[in-house]
């Protein structure tokens, strides 16, 4: 089974966001990336269908010479292999026009990426990709099992779950949930180190959406906080009803 | 530029969403057109639409459509947008708007926003903001195709009837799909019955690790249904195995916005904050005043959670009842 794997750098949950001077993009100084935490799931999911069912994981990440940073955690969990599409991530469309171009390339029976990147935070990868390639897609996948060439999955909905069977290939999303990630151990993170990563350009399709500005959300008026007193709360209760209107 | 809204269903009803899109649509302004578009409709929904605003309607109708499945909608929705000859196609980011949106936009070679918080429409320019970094920032996108995708946030664009609903003019649509084209259709659905949904719920109370125990909730789900609001959960008793993970706020559980968030017992972790952040009002019960939780609050109540809960949902008892 080919198994292609998306990953992508994103700051750190905790990373205090700062805009930078072009008011399109984050000032980067100082921001801690990290391998983005559904992708983690992703890899780990690859990783066991290769040992149930055979065949090889490739991981590929769209973006600079650092991404190759979380390639290498990748490798150092166990794929076979990694691709670094040297581009720019911030448009989606690209991002998925790549990964279908990766996963014809290698044959790929199934491809699986995170539910989201907590950067853009945007859900719209894995179902692009799917199109493109006329694949089925199935996606916030919280349980699955792959029979042969039949899949079946559990996927977390509006208020429950919905069950959906359908087969390989197939692209999927990852949510949290679905499996515990290892963590690479410290002889396989030394092998990571040298081992290759191949570099490939990123394909030559053009951007559909631009970033018109990026900024802070607007900072709230100083909330009304009160005591715990009897008159306190009837007060915050008069406010909730008087002034907000939502009870 | 006419303009098609997506009216999406579920048990045959159509889904509060989908006033919020239709909604959405007629604020671009009179001069342009608005169709919505329902899958295998029934008059009611029409009706239903129409006090929101529908005049003119698409009505989609094959037996595929009956079972969910995202390349299908996504065929049917682009077979129409073609035949209408749509500039925009507006729909609600749910849980199965978010497959069919950029699945949809590459049917059309369009640029897609997801999950939109605000939208502009000025002559046939497109742009919408949507949050970013966990709601940490916002950016502003600006579609560069002629055809446009949108979906939108749930909850945030808030739907308004008209004074003067009309009798829609409809017509149907027989879209042509294959079996080949229901790829991945839903085999079958089990919903938490009797129980509001944190994403669909226009209050909510939460609880967090403040609570001490998961035998203390009940003090939440007694304010939850005073309030007829759905209960959440922070991450921290989520893990702890008090509560299911459906009821998980946060970057790793629902991305929520209802009318009134109320956090209890939860400090307000940048995790936390990620999933609620855009909430209409937020109340905040913490015995810790410098809870982070205060700072994105617009009510707060400073204090131990086992004495104000009770207090709490008695007031709101007695002044709702009057």
């Amino acid at each position: 089974m080919n198994i292609l794997v998306g990953i992508s750098q994103v700051p750190d949950t905790a990373t205090k966001i700062v805009i930078s001077a072009d008011g399109k993009s984050i000032d980067t100084k100082g921001v801690k990336f990290i391998l983005n935490p559904y992708d983690e799931f992703a890899i780990e999911e690859g990783l066991r269908l290769r040992e149930k069912h055979g065949g090889s994981v490739t991981v590929v990440s769209i973006g600079a010479d650092t991404a190759k940073e979380i390639l290498r955690t990748g490798l150092a969990m166990g794929a076979d292999k990694a691709v670094l599409v040297k581009g720019d991530a911030v448009d989606s469309f690209i991002v998925a026009d790549n990964l279908s171009a990766i996963a014809k390339d290698i044959s790929a029976d199934i491809v699986i990426l995170g539910r989201q990147s907590i950067d853009f935070d945007s859900f719209q990868v894995a179902p692009m990709v799917a199109e493109i390639l006329g694949w089925p897609s199935v996606t916030f996948v919280s349980s699955l099992n792959v029979d042969g060439s039949a899949i079946s999955a559990e996927r977390d909905i509006e208020g429950g779950k919905e069950s959906v069977t359908t087969s390989l290939p197939c692209v999927l999303s990852a949510q949290k949930g679905l499996n515990d990630p290892r963590y690479p151990k410290l002889p396989d993170i030394m092998k990571a180190k040298s081992k290759p990563i191949e570099e490939r350009a990123s394909s030559s399709a053009a951007p559909r959406v631009s970033v018109q500005s990026m900024e802070l959300p607007a900072a709230k008026g100083k909330g009304k906080i009160f005591g715990d007193s009897d008159q306190d709360i009837a007060e915050v209760v008069r406010l909730l009803r008087e002034e907000a209107k939502v009870i | 530029m006419t303009i098609i809204a997506f009216l999406e269903a579920q048990d045959n009803k159509l889904k509060k969403t989908a006033f919020e899109t239709l909604t959405a649509a007629r604020g671009a302004g009179s001069e342009h057109k608005v169709i919505g578009v329902l899958l295998n409709g029934t008059p009611e929904q029409m009706q239903e639409a129409a006090e929101y605003g529908l005049t003119e309607c698409v009505n989609v109708t094959h037996d595929i459509l009956n079972i969910f499945s995202p390349a299908a909608v996504a065929s049917a929705l682009a077979q129409v947008a073609e035949s209408e000859n749509a500039d925009l196609v507006l729909l609600a980011a749910t849980i199965h708007g978010k497959e069919v949106g950029p699945r949809l936009a590459v049917r059309l070679q369009a640029g897609y926003i997801p999950d939109a918080v605000a939208l502009a429409i000025s002559g046939s320019d497109v742009s919408a903001t949507h949050p970013v970094y966990a709601g940490k920032a916002r950016v502003s996108l600006k579609i560069e195709t002629a055809k446009k995708v949108v979906s939108l946030r749930p909850n945030v664009f808030t739907a308004k009837k008209v004074d003067a609903p009309a009798s829609p003019v409809a017509r149907s649509f027989a879209p042509s799909l294959g079996t080949g084209d229901a790829k991945a259709p839903v085999s079958s659905v089990s919903r938490n019955t009797g129980k509001l949904d944190v994403a669909e719920a226009e209050i909510i109370v939460s609880g967090g690790r403040g609570l001490k125990g998961p035998e203390h909730f009940y003090l939440v789900e007694e304010l939850a249904s005073t309030l007829g609001a759905a209960v959440g959960a922070s991450r921290a008793v989520v893990d702890a195995g008090w509560r299911p993970h459906s009821e998980q706020v946060g970057q790793t559980g629902k991305t929520v916005s209802p009318n009134l968030y109320v956090a209890c017992g939860i400090s307000g972790a940048v995790q936390h904050l990620a999933g609620m952040s855009s909430s209409r009002y937020i109340l905040a019960v913490n015995k810790d005043k410098d809870a982070p939780i205060f700072q994105t609050a617009d009510y707060g109540l400073v204090g131990d959670v086992f004495e104000i809960l009770p207090k709490l949902t008695k007031k709101i008892s007695e002044t709702v009842q009057h």
